[in-house]
C-alpha cells in the first residue's frame, strides 16, 4: 500500500476540526477532505501533509493520522538561507505529533525487561515466584528467539538476551508481556535472575590482556589504533623543546533525550512485523532484526522522536528485537517503553576516557614541536560502535593545532559495565577537552597568554594534519577572532578577582574562558563511499516527494530536504513533500549520525533534484534546460509517477584504514566559544552568565535550525562540564538514575547565548553546507575549565567539575 | 482501592471518568481520554513534560492523583488554541524556532501560557524563572526564551 500524499489544501479551520476529532479519523473521510479542498494557498498556512502509518492502520482498520504542517511565507523559490518554519512545527506545538507512546493499537500488550542485578558471572537461570499469578503474563528468554541471538552491529558479541554469561549489570535476560504497564513491572519484580557471581572488572587501566577477567575476545581490546605522522614521530624523547605533560580524565555522560526509548512491534496481516518507534536509524534496525527473526518480512517506521543525540543510534536495535520477540510469541502488538530510571541505568552512555598528553614545545614561540598521546577509552561490556569512537577520538586528539611530529595511540577496552555508545561528538568532546586543557597547561608553563598560544598554533590552509591531510580550509583563526570580538563588544569584562571575605552574602569570582575545536564532517575516510547513501525523488501529479531513510530527530531534516529540492526545482515549498520514514517506501540514506545528514544526504537530495529534472525533460522529449518544472509538467501527456534514485557520489577521498593516513574527512567544521561565568567561592557552583560562539557552518541552510543545533549542543556540553555526573554503584550500574540526581541544565542554569554563523562554503555540500550537529559539544567544557582557572587560579583537568570538586580544589589552593 | 467516578472539565469540555482515584492525572489524560499532547519524561515531577493547568495553575500531572481534580478546569496543550486560532505563544514558537524534537514543547507552552496570562510582556529573566520547571535537551533554551519574550499577546483571547 502506498502512502497517500495530499493534493489539496484543507483550510486551517478544517484541519483544526479534524484535529479535535482526531480520535477517530476514518481513512475514507480524510481522503474525502483532501480531495475536495483544492483551495488556493493562502499566504500564511499552506499545505498539510498527512502521514499514515499504514501497516498499523491496516491492522487496526482505522488510521492514525499525523498532521504535519508547514508555514510558507509566500511562494518564494529561494528557500536556502532563510529561517523557514519547520515543517513538523505545527504538529509539535499543538501536541498532535505522534511519538511512540501516543499510539495505542487495540489488543496491545505492554513489555518489560528482566535484568541481571550483578555485573559478572555464569547465568544459572530464572526463578519465578510460584505464588504470583502468571496466567496472563508471557515470558520470553533466549530460547524464544526465532533467528540468531545477536544484536548485529560491528561484531557479533552482544546477545539480544543473555544466555550463558552475564557481563554487565542490567544486562537483559528475559522479557515480559502483560495486559497493563503496572502488571508488566509487577511481574518483573517477581522473577529472580540467578547468577553464579564472579568478581567484575571495572578498571579500564587493567583491562587490556587481562586473562583472568576476559570480557571480549582474547584480550579485552575492542580497538587499538596507532597513528604516526612525521619522520621522527617515534623519537619523541629525542625531540628538541620543552616537555609539557599532563593527564586528563572525563566521565560517563547520559544523552538524556526527554523522550525515553520506546518501540512498538506489531504483527502485520501478511505475517510479517512492523516496528514503530523512537529512533535515528531505521535501517540499522532492519539489519539487526533480519538476523534475530531469520527473515526479512518486516518494515521499520520512525515515529516522531523526542531527541536522540546518538543515544538512539544503535540502542533501538536491541529494543526492537525485544519488542519483536514478545510480539511474535503473543501474536499481538507489544509496546516496550522504558521508564526513565531504567533508561538511565541500562542504555548506552558517552565513553569515559583517561588521556595522557606529552608535548614538546618551543618555549619562546609557543609552537608545538612534537606530541605523544595515549588515549584509553572504556567501552563497557560489548563492542557496539566503540572502534569508531576510538577512531574519531584519535584523529581529533590534538585539537585544531599543527604539529610536525605526532604519535597518537588510542586503546578502547572492555569492562563489566553497561556498554557505551554513540553520543554527540563521538570521541571528539573527550579528546578536545584534553587537548585544550593541555594547551592551557603549555601556556601556563611557558608564561604565554592561552589565546595567543592558540593563535600561533591553529591550523592554516596548507597545513598537514596527523593523518597527512593537507587542509584546504582552516577556519580556526576566523572563528576565534569573531567570537572574541563579539565577546569584547558585549562585555569587556574586567575580571572580578576574589572579593573580600567580609560583607556580601555570596562571594563570587568571575572568569572568561576560550576554547576552539575542529570536527570532521561525515563518516571517516571511505565511510561514505561504502555506505552509498540513497535518496529517491518522485513526481506525483504536480508535486515532488522525497524518500529518505534519514530521520528528523529535532534537527530539522524534514524541513531542510524540501528546502534544498524546492530551490533546485524552482518550486514553492508546499509542492515538495517528505515521505514518512518507513523502510517499506524509503531507501537507505545511511544513518542519521556523524554530522552527515545536511551535508552528505542533503547533497544526495540536491543531486536527486537535478536528476529528477533530467528525467522530466526526458519524459517530454526535450533537452531545453531553460524550461521550468511547470513548463515541462504541462507538456506531459500522462500523469504517471516519475521516480528516480540518487546515490552518494564518491568524493574521491584517499584513505588507508590500516595506517590511518590520508583524507580523514572531506571537510571540517570550526568553532570557538567564549564562556563567561561566576564561581561561587563557598559552594563551588559555577554560574554561567554568557556564552558566545562563532562556528563555521559552511552555509546555514536554515539559520534558525542551524543556530538551534549549535545552542543545544553547547548547553549539553556545559552540563558535561559542571553538572552531569554518572555515579556508579558496587555493580558498576548508575546509582543516580533519576532526573532528581542526574542534573541537566535548566533555564536558570543556561546562559544567554549569542551565536555567530560563519560561512565558508564547502563546495562538496549542498549550497556550501558543512555538517554541524556535533561540533557544538566539542568546545564548551575546556572553555569552562579555563574560565574557572582565570577566576580562581584553580586548575581542573577532570570532568565533570562539580561543585564538590571545585570546592575541594579551592580549599586545597 | 475501587474505581470512582471523577468529573472535571478538559479544555472546556466536561469529562467523566471512572478510574482508580489514585491514577495519575497524566495517565487519565493520555490513556482514558486519548489527549496525548501531555508527555511523560521522568514520572517524578522533574522534567515538566507533563505540565498542565489545573484551574489556571501549572502542575506536573505525573504527580497529581486524578481524585484531586474533581470539579476542576484543566487545560492541556490541546486546549491552548481558540476558535481554530493558535495561541500567540504557539505562533511564536513556530516563528522563532522554539521547538526542535518537540517532546518538551507541550509542557513549555502550557507553562508559558500561564506566565503570559499574568504578565503579557515578560523579560527574559522572568521567562527563565517561570520556565525553570521544564527541561529541554535540544534547544539550549535560547530560542524558547526568545519565543516567549517575543509573543504578541495583544488581541488574545480573540
Amino acid at each position: 500500500m502506498t502512502v497517500a500524499m495530499t493534493k489539496g489544501c484543507p483550510s486551517r479551520s478544517r484541519s483544526a476540526t479534524l484535529w479535535k476529532n482526531r480520535r477517530f479519523i476514518p481513512f475514507s473521510s480524510v481522503k474525502a477532505v483532501l480531495n475536495k479542498n483544492d483551495e488556493a494557498v493562502d499566504d500564511e498556512i499552506s499545505l498539510i501533509a498527512f502521514h499514515f502509518f499504514t501497516s498499523i492502520a491496516m491492522f487496526l482498520g482505522k488510521s492514525y493520522a499525523v498532521v504535519y504542517m508547514r508555514v510558507s511565507r509566500g511562494a518564494s523559490s529561494m528557500h536556502i538561507g532563510q529561517g523557514i518554519v519547520r515543517r513538523d512545527g505545527r504538529a509539535k506545538v499543538t501536541g498532535a505529533a505522534l511519538y511512540v507512546d501516543d499510539v495505542c493499537p487495540e489488543n496491545c500488550l505492554y513489555g518489560a525487561t528482566v535484568r541481571s542485578s550483578v555485573a559478572r558471572g555464569r547465568l544459572l537461570g530464572l526463578e519465578k515466584d510460584p505464588a504470583y499469578d502468571w496466567s496472563d503474563i508471557t515470558i520470553c528468554t533466549a530460547e524464544d528467539i526465532p533467528g540468531e541471538n545477536v544484536v548485529a552491529l560491528m561484531t557479533d558479541d552482544q546477545p539480544v538476551l543473555a544466555y550463558e554469561r552475564i557481563r554487565h549489570v542490567a544486562e537483559p535476560v528475559a522479557l515480559i508481556a502483560a495486559p497493563t504497564r503496572d502488571r508488566a513491572l509487577e511481574a518483573v519484580a517477581h522473577i529472580k535472575v540467578l547468577v553464579d557471581e564472579e568478581p567484575p572488572l571495572f578498571d579500564p587501566t587493567i583491562s587490556a590482556h587481562n586473562q583472568d577477567q576476559l570480557i571480549f575476545g582474547s584480550d579485552n581490546i575492542f580497538s587499538h589504533i596507532r597513528l604516526l605522522h612525521g619522520d621522527q614521530a617515534e623519537a619523541f624523547d629525542a625531540l628538541d623543546g620543552l616537555l609539557v605533560e599532563g593527564e586528563y580524565r572525563v566521565g560517563l555522560q547520559e544523552q538524556l533525550y526527554i523522550e525515553t526509548q520506546g518501540i512498538l512491534a506489531s504483527p502485520r496481516p501478511d505475517g510479517g512485523l512492523t516496528i514503530f518507534g523512537s529512533m535515528q536509524c531505521p535501517y540499522y534496525i532492519v539489519k539487526a532484526l533480519k538476523r534475530v527473526l531469520g527473515h526479512e518480512n518486516l518494515n521499520v517506521v520512525q515515529a516522531a522522536t523526542g531527541g536522540g543525540f546518538g543515544g538512539k543510534e544503535e540502542y533501538p536495535s536491541m529494543l526492537s528485537a525485544h519488542a519483536a520477540i514478545l510480539s511474535i510469541k503473543t501474536g499481538r502488538p507489544v509496546k516496550l517503553i522504558y521508564r526513565r530510571d531504567e533508561d538511565l541505568r541500562a542504555t548506552t552512555k558517552r565513553h569515559p576516557a583517561i588521556m595522557n598528553y606529552r608535548t614538546k614545545v618551543d618555549p619562546k614561540t609557543g609552537k608545538l614541536l612534537g606530541a605523544d598521546v595515549r588515549l584509553l577509552f572504556d567501552g563497557g561490556a560489548y563492542n557496539t560502535l566503540s572502534p569508531v569512537v576510538n577512531s574519531r577520538g584519535v584523529i581529533h586528539a590534538l585539537g585544531p593545532y599543527a604539529c610536525p611530529q605526532v604519535c597518537l595511540d588510542a586503546l578502547m577496552v572492555a569492562t563489566n559495565t553497561p556498554p557505551n555508545g554513540a553520543f554527540r561528538g563521538f570521541g571528539a568532546p573527550q579528546v578536545m577537552f584534553a587537548a585544550e586543557r593541555h594547551m592551557d597547561r603549555i601556556a601556563r608553563t611557558i608564561g604565554m597568554d592561552p589565546v595567543e598560544l592558540r593563535r600561533r598554533n591553529l591550523y592554516r590552509v596548507g597545513d598537514i594534519t596527523p593523518t597527512g591531510q593537507c587542509l584546504t580550509d582552516a577556519g580556526g583563526l576566523e572563528v576565534l577572532d569573531k567570537a572574541l570580538a563579539a565577546a569584547q563588544k558585549t562585555d569587556p569584562r574586567p575580571r572580578v578577582e576574589h572579593p573580600g571575605s567580609g560583607g556580601s552574602a555570596a562571594r563570587r569570582a568571575s572568569g572568561r574562558g576560550v576554547a576552539i575545536a575542529w570536527h570532521g564532517c561525515g563518516f571517516t575516510g571511505n565511510g561514505e563511499a561504502a555506505l552509498k547513501g540513497k535518496v529517491d525523488l518522485a513526481i506525483q501529479g504536480d508535486e515532488v516527494v522525497i524518500y529518505s531513510g534519514s530521520t528528523d530527530i529535532g534537527q530539522g531534516t524534514d524541513t531542510i530536504f524540501p528546502s534544498i529540492a524546492a530551490t533546485i526545482l524552482g518550486l514553492p515549498l508546499h509542492r515538495v513533500q517528505m515521505a514518512p520514514h518507513d523502510t517499506d517506501i524509503v531507501p537507505d540514506s545511511g544513518p542519521t549520525v556523524a554530522s552527515r545528514t545536511a551535508m552528505v544526504v542533503g547533497g544526495v537530495v540536491a543531486q536527486g533534484a537535478r536528476k529528477l529534472m533530467d528525467a522530466l525533460r526526458q519524459d517530454v522529449n526535450t533537452e531545453d534546460s531553460s524550461l521550468t518544472f511547470d513548463d515541462l509538467l504541462s507538456r506531459r501527456s500522462t500523469d504517471e509517477t516519475i521516480r528516480i534514485q540518487a546515490e552518494y557520489v564518491d568524493a574521491g577521498l584517499e584513505w588507508d584504514p590500516k595506517t590511518y593516513q590520508g583524507d580523514a574527512y572531506p571537510t571540517y567544521g570550526w568553532s570557538c566559544m567564549v564562556v563567561d561565568l561566576d564561581v561561587d567561592l563557598d559552594t563551588g557552583e559555577v554560574l554561567y552568565t554568557r556564552l558566545i560562539q562563532a562556528t563555521d557552518v559552511g552555509k546555514a541552510l536554515n539559520p534558525v535550525l542551524c543556530a538551534g543545533q549549535l545552542e543545544g549542543g553547547a548547553l549539553q556540553a556545559l552540563g558535561y562540564a559542571t553538572s552531569e555526573e554518572v555515579v556508579l554503584d558496587a555493580h558498576g550500574g548508575m546509582i543516580n538514575n533519576r532526573l532528581t540526581n542526574y542534573i541537566i541544565p535548566t533555564t536558570l542554569d543556561a546562559p544567554p547565548m549569542e551565536t555567530i554563523l560563519v560561512e565558508n562554503p564547502y563546495d562538496g555540500g549542498p549550497f556550501g553546507a558543512k555538517g554541524i550537529g556535533e561540533i557544538p559539544h566539542d568546545v564548551p567544557a575546556p572553555a569552562v575549565a579555563q574560565a574557572i582557572e582565570q577566576a580562581t587560579g584553580l586548575v581542573l583537568n577532570r570532568l565533570p567539575m562539580t561543585p564538590e570538586r571545585v570546592m575541594d580544589g579551592l580549599e586545597a589552593l | 482501592m475501587s474505581d470512582q467516578n471523577i468529573r472535571f472539565e478538559l479544555n472546556g469540555e466536561p469529562q467523566s471518568v471512572t478510574v482508580t482515584p489514585m491514577a495519575r492525572l497524566l495517565d487519565v489524560l493520555r490513556e482514558d481520554l486519548r489527549a496525548t499532547g501531555s508527555k511523560e519524561g521522568c514520572g517524578e515531577g522533574e522534567c515538566g513534560a507533563c505540565t498542565v493547568l489545573v484551574d489556571g495553575l501549572s502542575v506536573n500531572s505525573c504527580l497529581v492523583p486524578v481524585a484531586q481534580v474533581e470539579g476542576a478546569q484543566i487545560t492541556t496543550v490541546e486546549g491552548l488554541e481558540r476558535d481554530d486560532r493558535l495561541h500567540p505563544v504557539q505562533d511564536a514558537f513556530l516563528e522563532h524556532g522554539g521547538a526542535q524534537c518537540g517532546i518538551c514543547t507541550p509542557g513549555f507552552l502550557v507553562a508559558a501560557a500561564e506566565l503570559l496570562a499574568a504578565d503579557d510582556q515578560p523579560t527574559p529573566e522572568t521567562v527563565r524563572d517561570a520556565l525553570a520547571g521544564n527541561l529541554c535537551r535540544c534547544t539550549g533554551y535560547q530560542k524558547i526564551v526568545d519565543s516567549v519574550v517575543k509573543t504578541v499577546m495583544e488581541g488574545w483571547p480573540c
